[in-house]
């Protein structure tokens, strides 16, 4: 069996210097699973530096609950990182073959198909049947790689993302590309669910693709592509959030919003790679604000606080041992109790985890969840899609 | 030289440095005492008691404040700043800023008439009640303030901002012995003294600092989340509510006091414990354990820092009268309703939980004054990595320049009796510095 401390020849305490940890508790305090999980990053940290068998952490298996939001990294006032920690000794749990069966297949499926959700790589354009999107494939060029990513390509809801930018794209006259079939899975979730090898094999194609075409910059759809892109990959081109193109076309009025509209109540839910990892608070704001009709609400949980929706961190595909009401649960519930009728949110993982709450608290028809390119096209083409 | 009497500089005039500039003074020393702001008593002017024998604040203060305006020894100039200071053979000239006061000091009688007639009356945020009451553009701080001459706020003053103030300003109309005066310009002075002793304080961490602040804890927008120098306002008999606890009006039932914001924490810039907030928030515990029987008081740690003479005992006494010590530093704060909830782990416990309260008191740490390292220039000192000035390893009164000298919390966080005791160090190494030139 791989051990902890075969990890670079040092002990989990050594590679992360848990020598130095205050045991204040301000990790597992922020941390979005502590409250419904055995999840506890502080006691964690302090086994890994006080037990002298720290092989012991390998039996735990709640390190498969961290979604990967940071939210304990972020807040250690000795600047450690927690959610290293984590992700380590989900490494060697992998290496050691203890991996929850759904993840297996994710994974499997992101080597076999270049996608995490067991669909074939020829499907990967089947969203974009029927509706102008600018491809490699059909020789389109561009300095601007939009990255579709693998969700909004292949999930059913999470599509509605993909279509909408490529409709608000082509109003707004956007000089953008895709790879089309030739994306694969930028793997930051298989690389935050521990899978480091995994995540190499992934990266490479994609940074050959990105270099052979020359791209000057990238545009992702889903800020963990975008976050992987920034934090793991290394490159010399800048990469933005989608959001931060649309602030800036809907600042330069390009936009073409519809005039008549009817007043609508949204709040926004940060996503965590977008908000408390890349700090990408106020361009989602500033979108939704120029969109005629809305009126933007505030969760007391945003920015910073913002309430993790557990969809990170490879827990997509885990499905954890936390029990009791799911975060996106209990965003949906403050949400109605604000009296809002959107979520609206800017990740593809964040709209499954809200829409799927939505179902199993019974709230449909109380509230609805919308990605923020959906809502601006629902104000450039009418509201059709909305119902 | 030789034949004048000695003479020295103390710039802040906090307690560090009324002590500092009394010693001197009561020693036969010429003391010139500079203060930056409209009157004197620096930060335990804003506190309403001392631990750990809860004594009344400004009933110890008073006395010193009035002593060092009137002391024969000491000349008093608020309002001013030190500019420069170039060494003259044995001796500095030092150039001393005073701005405008517009209020004559001899002829003001505080009768405040001026302030109850200004215009602004009622619409100013007092930056002495850290923006929890409400003044006028002209006044005085409090009650007790020396010099007790009133003073103008020329970032509010209508007439200092525009020039007029409707058909002529309400203040001076209403001024019977003539001693307002707008015209009174900022002037410069240049003093030659043996001896300069900097005395200059600390700010307070401000969680909502753009740059090093904490978000997560609400501080901003949260009216029932406030720092423990705005409990001191509250709780101070001549603060915004008379010394009643309230929030919103209304009594808190459950206070969570938050340790260690700003300090013990490289995300705020700042890895240095402030030595003074875990008495500061016992103390808090214990008042509000007083005024309102039957109130929940937490004090939310990481370590308990009790070191000083009587402290230890001041905290079993705190913990006896029901002040709830749990270990855990809190993560994030958010609204819910009309209560505050505290995210926390209790560490000893070993979970999660989310505290819901009326109030939050963050123990913001101390910090240096903004604009150190130009004084730490001005006055050929050095700033170490945690911004307070350098001093002496084997003299901690000692700047790193000759004549030059440090007291109180801008050498490093320090508590009232510290910073006392800090104030006498440095009159005592100024005074052998001053008779070694005097060929003693």
């Amino acid at each position: 069996m791989p051990k902890l401390s075969d990890i670079e020849g040092v002990t989990l305490a050594e590679r992360f210097e848990l020598a130095a940890c205050l045991q204040c508790g301000r990790c597992t305090g922020g941390c979005p699973m502590s409250i419904r999980s055995p999840l506890n990053s502080r006691k964690f940290l302090y086994e890994s530096l006080i037990r002298e068998d720290g092989e012991a952490l390998l039996e735990r298996e709640e390190v498969w609950d961290c979604t990967s939001c940071r939210t304990c990294s972020s807040r250690c006032p000795r600047e450690l990182d927690p959610a290293m920690v984590m992700r380590a000794v989900r490494t060697v749990k992998i290496e050691g073959g203890r991996i929850p069966k759904t993840l297996m297949d994710a994974m499997e499926s992101s080597l076999k198909h270049g996608n995490p959700w067991g669909r074939s790589r020829m499907k990967r354009t089947a969203w974009a049947e029927g509706i102008t999107v600018n491809s490699i494939e059909e020789d389109a060029e561009s300095e601007r790689l939009w990255f579709v990513g693998c969700t909004p390509a292949y999930d059913p809801r999470a599509m509605g993302m993909a279509k909408a930018l490529a409709r608000i794209f082509e109003v707004a006259g956007v000089d953008y590309t895709t790879l089309g079939s030739e994306e694969v899975c930028c793997g930051s979730e298989m690389l935050r669910a521990g899978e480091e090898g995994l995540f190499e094999e992934l990266s490479e194609v994609n940074k050959e693709n990105f270099a052979e075409l020359e791209f000057a910059e990238v545009v992702a759809t889903s800020p963990h592509c975008m976050n992987t892109f920034i934090a793991d990959y290394g490159l010399d081109i800048p990469v933005t959030h989608y959001t931060q193109l649309l602030a800036a076309l809907a600042a330069e009025g390009k936009l073409p919003f519809g005039g008549e509209s009817e007043e609508v109540k949204v709040a926004f839910h940060d996503p965590c790679y977008l908000g408390k990892q890349n700090s990408i608070y106020d361009a989602p704001r500033n979108v939704l604000k120029a969109v005629p009709g809305v009126e933007l609400v505030e969760f007391a949980r945003s920015r910073e606080r913002s309430l993790c929706c557990e969809g990170g961190g490879g827990r997509m595909w885990i499905e954890g041992m936390g029990e009791g009401e799911r975060n996106a649960q209990i965003r949906v519930r403050d949400a109605i109790e604000m009296g809002v009728d959107v979520i609206a949110t800017a990740c593809p993982f964040c709209l499954l985890t809200l829409e799927d709450a939505v179902k199993t608290t019974g709230s449909e028809g109380k509230i609805r969840i919308f990605d923020i390119a959906e809502i601006v096209v629902n104000s450039i083409d009418g509201s059709e899609r909305s119902e | 030289m030789s034949t004048s009497a000695p003479s020295a500089l103390v710039v802040g005039a906090g307690v560090a440095g009324i002590q500092a500039a009394l010693d001197l003074a009561d020693a036969g020393v010429k003391v010139v005492l500079v203060e930056r702001g409209d009157s004197i008593g620096g930060r335990m002017a804003q506190t309403d008691k001392t631990f750990p024998t809860l004594d009344c604040s400004s009933c110890t203060l008073t006395p010193r404040t009035v002593e060092a305006e009137s002391h024969p020894n000491v000349r008093l100039i608020t309002r001013a700043e030190l500019t420069g200071l170039t060494r003259a053979g044995s001796s500095f000239e030092a150039e001393i800023t005073i701005r405008p006061r517009y209020v004559d000091l001899e002829r003001c009688v505080s009768c405040g008439r001026c302030s109850e007639a200004c215009r602004l009356a009622g619409k100013v945020l007092s930056e002495f009640d850290l923006g929890m009451g409400n003044v006028s553009a002209i006044g005085v701080p409090f009650p007790q303030a020396v010099p007790s001459t009133y003073a103008v706020a020329p970032e509010h003053c209508l007439m200092l901002r525009f020039g007029k103030c409707g058909k002529g300003p309400k203040c001076a109309e209403a001024c019977d012995v003539d001693a307002i005066d707008f015209d009174e310009e900022e002037r410069v002075e240049r003093l030659e003294v043996g001896a300069v002793i900097l005395a200059t304080g600390y700010d307070l961490y401000d969680p909502a600092d753009s740059a090093i602040g904490r978000p997560e804890l609400d501080f901003r927008d949260n009216p029932r989340v406030i720092t423990n120098l705005q409990f001191e306002r509250l709780s101070s008999a001549s603060g915004p509510t008379q010394g009643k606890l309230l929030v919103g009006g209304v009594e808190p039932k459950r206070i969570v006091f938050i340790q260690c914001v700003g300090s013990r924490d490289r995300t705020t810039g700042a890895a240095y414990c402030s030595r003074v907030c875990c008495m500061v928030s016992l103390k808090q515990a214990v008042l509000a354990l007083e005024k309102l029987p039957g109130v929940e008081a937490t004090i939310l740690y990481m370590d308990i820092r009790a070191f000083g003479k009587g402290y230890e005992e001041f905290m079993e006494r705190a913990q006896r009268l029901g002040a709830k010590l749990r270990r855990g530093a809190p993560s994030e704060i958010f609204a819910m309703g009309d209560e505050v909830v505290v995210r926390v782990e209790d560490t000893l416990l070993g979970g999660t939980e989310e505290m819901a309260c009326d109030l939050v008191v963050l123990a913001a740490g101390l910090r240096p004054r903004s604009g150190s390292e130009g004084l730490a220039a001005i006055a050929n000192l050095t700033v170490e990595e945690d911004g307070f000035f350098a001093t002496h390893k084997r003299d901690p009164a000692g700047g790193l320049g000759e004549g030059v000298f440090v007291a109180g919390a801008c050498g490093g966080p320090m508590d009232i009796p510290d910073a006392v005791a800090s104030g006498s160090a440095a009159a005592g190494a100024a005074l052998e510095s001053l008779l070694g030139v005097g060929g003693g």
